[in-house]
């Protein structure tokens, strides 16, 4: 079982019990360019699946950051905000943008792990 | 979708292509915007503008004509000199900017924007008196290499020595190319009208080079937002006169009978430049308030400047917030961060002197 898994829009999450590490996929990273901003959640906001979590801003544009499920975000990543280079390393450590609680924990197994998200991105490309 | 005759090279680059006023454009190349942007300031970068209209206006009354059309005034603009103006519409709106170059007494060349070609066309026909005659150069590329380097690059690569050639001055030996030393980067460079045909040959000759890269249109526009330079559509349209633009030094002494000068009045709001100083990046469309909260404004125009390292933006608001330095609130996805309305240029122009060298 690969570590990381994947959604549609592209955001990386990493699953620890039911807390889940929410960041964006390299493919993301290298389709924004070079990060100028990330603009972290609330501690304790609530979020449904879907919905917006955060925002990372690049040179070229602004895209939005999803989460796959609902729950309530527990932790931002302050660190990011000063460095954001910190979005290419690993979820597991510093490229997560929030830790999700999450309520509901069954809609993590419709994303994708791994083989899958590469087979995914041959698609859309 | 229209295709410039550089399009090939783009495609050979493997440049991210995207729609641009109809054209199929290069938006960044390999370097990606923020590289491109940089290169250009610091040494040169080679841009594909031939999406953009050249046209001609000439024969006995061109100089009348033109002081119809727009609010300036060419009597003492030297032959192979350029001006920036605007085209005004009935009621004193902008309906393009445009540079006009003076190439002979009753004789000057244009570039317009690409999006407004074909209304800037069928609206300067309809204004058209006998003795002036149009025509547009649709088989002419137009490339722009911009930078501290351009001078040497073009000296090292097509031999001629440009450095007499003034900011907005003409240069051309016969009738295959043209170099105007002006842009759309604030650095010093030429704007290189060129043969459709040509094109692809100068295209590569001039990327051979050490110090050129191809940069793209999205570093094209952070490029510009730096200089404060509008973008047509954005921070000037058919609603706005050159007054609320602040592009009243467009306008030239004696000139009262330009299109729509009735309507171009003392404005009530004008174009500022806006400069975050908190957090977070605005772009076109966020709310400009007050620091009471309350809405004054919208952004035209908005990114990141890679020189600043911090957001900007232009905007328009009423004249009683124009002033520099004054505190104002931009409304992000419903957060509101602080900024202040600032001078343009955000960043110095680099530009060469207007003045010709003694000789």
């Amino acid at each position: 079982m690969s570590t990381f898994k994947y959604t549609k829009e592209h955001e990386c999450v990493f699953i620890e019990g039911d807390i889940v590490w929410i960041g964006i996929s390299k493919h993301a990273q290298e389709a924004l360019g070079d990060l100028v901003f990330v603009e972290l959640p609330e501690i304790g906001k609530k979020a449904d699946k879907g919905g917006d979590i955060a925002v990372v801003e690049s040179v070229k544009t602004a895209a939005e950051v999803y989460t796959p499920i609902d729950g309530e975000i527990v932790e931002v990543n302050e660190a990011m905000s000063d460095e954001l280079e910190l979005i290419s390393s690993p979820v597991n450590e510093g490229g997560w943008i929030v830790k999700l609680k999450a309520s509901d924990s069954s809609a993590l197994d419709e994303l994708m792990d791994e083989a899958a998200y590469t087979e995914y991105l041959k698609e859309v490309d | 979708m229209h295709k410039t005759a550089l399009h090939a090279a783009h495609i050979k680059l493997d440049a991210k292509m995207g729609e641009f006023a109809g054209y199929d454009m290069p938006l960044y190349y390999s370097l990606g915007v923020k590289k491109e942007h940089e290169w250009v300031r610091e040494k040169a970068g080679l841009f594909d503008v031939s999406h953009m209209g050249q046209i001609s206006i000439k024969g006995t009354g061109s100089q009348d004509f033109l002081e119809k059309i727009t609010p300036s005034s060419y009597r003492k603009l030297g032959i192979n000199r350029t001006k920036y103006t605007v085209l005004t519409n009935e009621q004193g709106g902008i309906i393009d900017d445009l540079m006009v170059t003076k190439t002979d007494e009753e004789e000057f060349h244009c570039v317009i924007n690409a999006g407004c070609k074909d209304k800037d066309i069928a609206w300067i026909k309809s204004q058209l008196s006998e003795t002036v005659e149009f025509t547009h150069y649709d088989d002419w590329a137009l490339l722009a290499l911009q930078g501290p380097k351009a001078e040497k690059i073009i000296k090292d690569v097509l031999g001629k020595d440009l450095s007499d050639v003034p900011y907005m001055g003409l240069w051309y030996e016969d009738y295959t190319m043209f170099c105007s030393r002006l842009g759309y980067t604030g650095e010093d460079g030429f704007e290189i009208s060129i043969k459709n045909e040509d094109a692809p040959k100068l295209w590569d000759q001039l990327l051979a080079h050490e110090d050129v890269e191809p940069i793209g249109l999205a570093a094209r526009d952070s490029l510009r937002l730096e200089m404060g330079y509008c973008l047509y559509g954005h921070d000037i349209d058919a609603t706005t006169t050159p007054l609320e633009a602040d592009l009243g030094w467009v306008m030239g002494k004696g000139n009262e009978s330009y299109i729509g000068v009735e309507h171009v009045k003392t404005p009530q709001k004008k174009r500022v430049g806006v400069k975050l100083t908190g957090k977070g990046i605005a772009r076109e469309g966020a709310e400009i308030r007050s620091m009471q909260d309350k809405k004054i404004g919208e952004l035209t125009s908005g990114g990141y400047s890679p020189t600043l390292e911090c957001a900007i933006g232009q905007g328009y608001v009423p004249i009683e917030y124009a002033e520099k330095g004054t505190s104002v609130l931009i409304n992000v996805r419903g957060r509101n961060i602080e900024a202040e309305i600032t001078p343009m240029p955000f960043v110095s122009a680099k530009t060469k002197s207007t003045k010709v060298k003694a000789a």
